[in-house]
């Protein structure tokens, strides 16, 4: 071509440059007093400020190199890459996959299956307890929470912000009812997600009349509606101090998890006493209740109902036009929703051995509401992956301490972890604004199927 | 067609002293008329005339100020139309409708818009989904149905080879194919089409002529939303003229297009002059 000669290529060089000073200053005018001044107690309690140069030139300049380098380098190299695309007459959507790309979902669950057992390999018996649990439990946790709001979001297009309710209502159900009832987590489990789908038709019946904006607001009352019942209630859930010495899983009543119990599994096994097989073992559990959500969910799609829940997101008077009851519609996807996420909690709760209302607040619900749109509204893989960058990156921050050297010692990087969160989803909005997966898999085809482009599908309006 | 002839129609929907104020104005007022059960019955009028307020309230979508919608099905069941709720009177009462301004599942792709469509009918066979899920085959044979009966459809609305393509894909004219197509999965007996020819192009409005005659033969009665007369006078059996919310004519095609009410409404003429070309054509025929 002929504008790509050494000339342009130092013209991209001049504006790359400049674009970096410019960014540096804009970055040095907009952190200079956020960053670069900090206000503190001293011992005598009082308010004094000390100066962080060193920070501040930190975030200068990765905002001038930053925009030095995707000035410089990543555009020229995307558009070229772009033009070589056009010129061989290859387009950007391009139906071949890899063998990657085929075999992804099979390749994640055999993953998946060996994952335990593989971090136990590599950081032997106590050091795969945190790969084991904060990482496998918790992003798979809230994979199967939002999964399940993705039913309610994803397929039917309810904005629902109060969906950690039914995670609440899930895991109390199972810490009360085992406490004063004595059932076990088998019972439980099933009970917690029926009481949940319960809730979700009852709060369903008077709410599904509103619709967007309206539906959004009161779903998130809701959500605080059941916290606040859960912190003043305190002769049934104890209030703040919540219900604690929750019981175990049982190896399906055959085995105990519990030290001193007779049939304890690690004694009946030969194992050494360790708490990592009772995570492991919680571990499998929720990946086989991660595969029951996205089992049912995939049915669901294929059935009436799930077509219904799409129908619905797409036009709502089109629906009734077609004899479809939307208010049972709705119902119905408020309930299945719903009964997922009775399942994550009573998980939860056993898991967790303890319940309080803290891990019930909106600040949950709307986590699991990103983790749905970043994922791609209704696509399963999309939200899983979404989870595990969301979630894991969460937990990886933790594992930071090199940052301390950079930030001094005093950094804590958790306390990022939200600031990190929105970062991330907007980074992710701007390049990918239908989420990872953006586009569709029809549920039924004649000939051939192909995936709907996501400028095709509505988001829904309540 | 020959026990078509010889058996007297009777009327599938009946429209009587149908009136709908919005605030202070009266959309329609004292609204009376028949359509005939296999018949085309053609609703024409000026813009603003108040044909969709016409089709919302049959539809269900408006709640009549006042009025009686009788529908009658062929096995003799009667539905008072304004009283069912809005999904019923297609669920129950087998009358489904098109927009004026076409309302696809654009998301979905052609083939899944038809199946929507069957929902009642796929719902009973999967057993509330319960059975569905289950994979009993009594569910699988019924889909496999709803398919067949969804390709019928494509094929007379000529869309078969974009049966996969998202609806929101199509042309202008292929979308109205889609929605009538649609509409008539739900197994109608009266379908109210609200301007299916409006934006086509003369092809499109030929083939879309020939899809709704197809629909008529095959036993469906049609009610029709026309502004452009010569659409309406080809293809319908009986037509009705609405003016500010007030019928002016009834009767056929012909009746209707020298009736001097009408070529007033349409040309724009004054109401003196109305009566001076009916006096004119009174002496004429005298
Ligand atoms: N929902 C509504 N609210 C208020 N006025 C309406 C509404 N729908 C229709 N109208 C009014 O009723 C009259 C008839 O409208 P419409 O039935 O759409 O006419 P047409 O379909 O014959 O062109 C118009 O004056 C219109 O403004
Ligand atoms: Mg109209």
């Amino acid at each position: 071509m002929a504008y790509t000669t050494e000339n342009n290529q130092s013209g991209v060089m001049t504006k790359a440059i400049k674009e970096g000073i410019f960014a540096g200053v804009i970055a040095l005018g907009m952190f200079l007093l956020f960053v670069g001044i900090e206000t503190y107690q001293d011992i005598n309690n009082q308010l004094v400020w000390r100066t962080r140069w060193g920070l501040l030139g930190v975030f200068v300049a990765v905002a001038a190199i930053g925009r030095f380098v995707t000035v410089g380098f990543i555009k020229p190299h995307l558009d070229s890459r772009k033009l070589a695309k056009a010129k061989t007459g290859v387009l950007e959507i391009s139906d071949e996959k890899g063998f990657f790309r085929t075999h992804f979902l099979k390749i994640a669950l055999i993953f998946l299956l060996c994952y335990p057992f593989l971090a136990m390999l590599i950081f032997g018996r106590q050091g795969s307890l945190k790969y084991v649990d904060n990482f496998g439990i918790q992003i798979l946790i809230y994979v199967m929470l939002a999964w399940g709001l993705n039913i309610v979001v994803g397929l039917a297009g309810l904005l629902d912000l109060g969906y950690v309710a039914f995670y609440a209502v899930g895991a109390y159900s199972y810490a009360l009812l085992s406490a004063h009832f004595g059932f076990s987590f088998w019972l439980l489990l099933p009970m917690a997600g029926i009481l949940a789908a319960l809730w979700g038709i009852i709060l369903g019946f008077p709410v599904l009349r509103l619709r967007g904006d309206y539906l959004a607001i009161v779903t998130l009352a809701f959500g605080e509606i059941i916290r606040l019942v859960l912190i003043n209630w305190t002769d049934v859930t104890r209030g703040t101090f919540g219900i604690s010495g929750i019981e175990k899983a049982t190896f399906f009543g055959i085995w105990s998890f519990d030290v001193g119990a007779a049939n304890n599994f690690n004694k009946a096994w030969g194992l050494p006493s360790s708490s990592v097989y009772y995570k492991m073992f919680l571990f499998y559990i929720i990946l086989a209740l991660c595969m029951l959500t996205a089992y049912v969910t995939i049915r669901l799609r294929r059935m009436p109902i799930g077509r219904a829940w799409e129908a619905l997101r797409e036009d709502e008077i089109a629906c009734r036009s077609l004899g479809i009851n939307t208010v049972t519609t709705k119902l119905t996807a408020f309930a299945t929703g719903a009964m997922f996420g009775g399942f994550a909690g009573s998980f939860f709760a056993a898991r967790q051995g303890f319940v309080s209302p803290e891990s019930f607040v909106f600040l949950e619900s709307a986590v699991i509401l990103a983790i749905v749109v970043l994922g791609g509204m209704g696509s399963l893989t999309g939200i899983a992956i979404a989870a595990v960058v969301m979630v894991g990156g969460t937990e990886l921050l933790r594992e930071m301490e090199f940052l301390k050297h950079v930030f001094g010692p005093d950094f804590t990087p958790e306390l990022y972890r939200m600031l990190l969160f929105g970062l991330a989803m907007v980074i992710v909005m701007l390049f990918k604004p239908r989420g990872f997966v953006g586009t569709r898999e029809p549920t039924a085809f004649l000939k051939e199927r192909k995936a709907v482009s996501g400028s095709f599908t509505k988001e829904g309006h309540g | 067609m020959a026990t078509g002839t010889t058996m007297t129609k009777d009327a599938i929907l009946k429209v009587e002293h149908l009136s709908m104020k919005f605030g202070g104005l009266m959309a329609i007022n004292d609204f009376s008329f028949e359509a005939k059960r296999g018949e085309i019955t053609a609703l024409i009028g000026p813009n603003g005339a108040g044909k969709t307020t016409v089709f919302n309230c049959i539809t269900g979508f408006y709640k009549p100020t006042m009025g009686m919608i009788t529908l009658s099905r062929e096995n003799g069941n009667e539905f008072l139309l304004e009283r069912l709720r809005d999904f019923e009177i297609n669920k129950v009462a087998g009358v489904s409708r098109t927009f004026q301004n076409i309302r696809l599942f654009s998301g979905l792709t052609v083939l899944e818009n038809l199946l929507v469509a069957q929902h009642n009918v796929l719902m009973k066979a999967s057993g509330f989904t319960v059975l569905g899920l289950l994979g009993l085959p009594a569910y699988k044979t019924a889909a496999k149905e709803a398919i067949d009966k969804a390709r019928y459809w494509l094929e007379l609305a000529d869309l078969i080879d974009r049966a996969d393509d998202p609806a929101g894909d199509l042309s202008y004219g292929a979308q109205r194919r889609l929605e009538i197509a649609r509409a008539m999965c739900t197994g109608p007996e009266l379908l109210c089409l609200d301007e299916p020819a409006a934006g086509l192009n003369p092809k499109e409005s030929l083939t879309l002529n020939t899809l709704l005659r197809t629909i008529r033969d095959g036993g469906t009665s049609l009610l029709l939303i026309e502004h452009d007369m010569s659409v309406v006078m080809e293809i319908s059996d009986h037509v009705v003229v609405l003016e500010y919310g007030q019928k002016i004519s009834d009767g056929t095609p012909d009746h209707v297009k020298n009736d001097p009410k009408v070529i007033a409404a349409y040309l724009g003429v004054e109401d003196d002059e109305v009566e001076a070309i009916e006096e004119k054509l009174d002496e004429g025929t005298v």
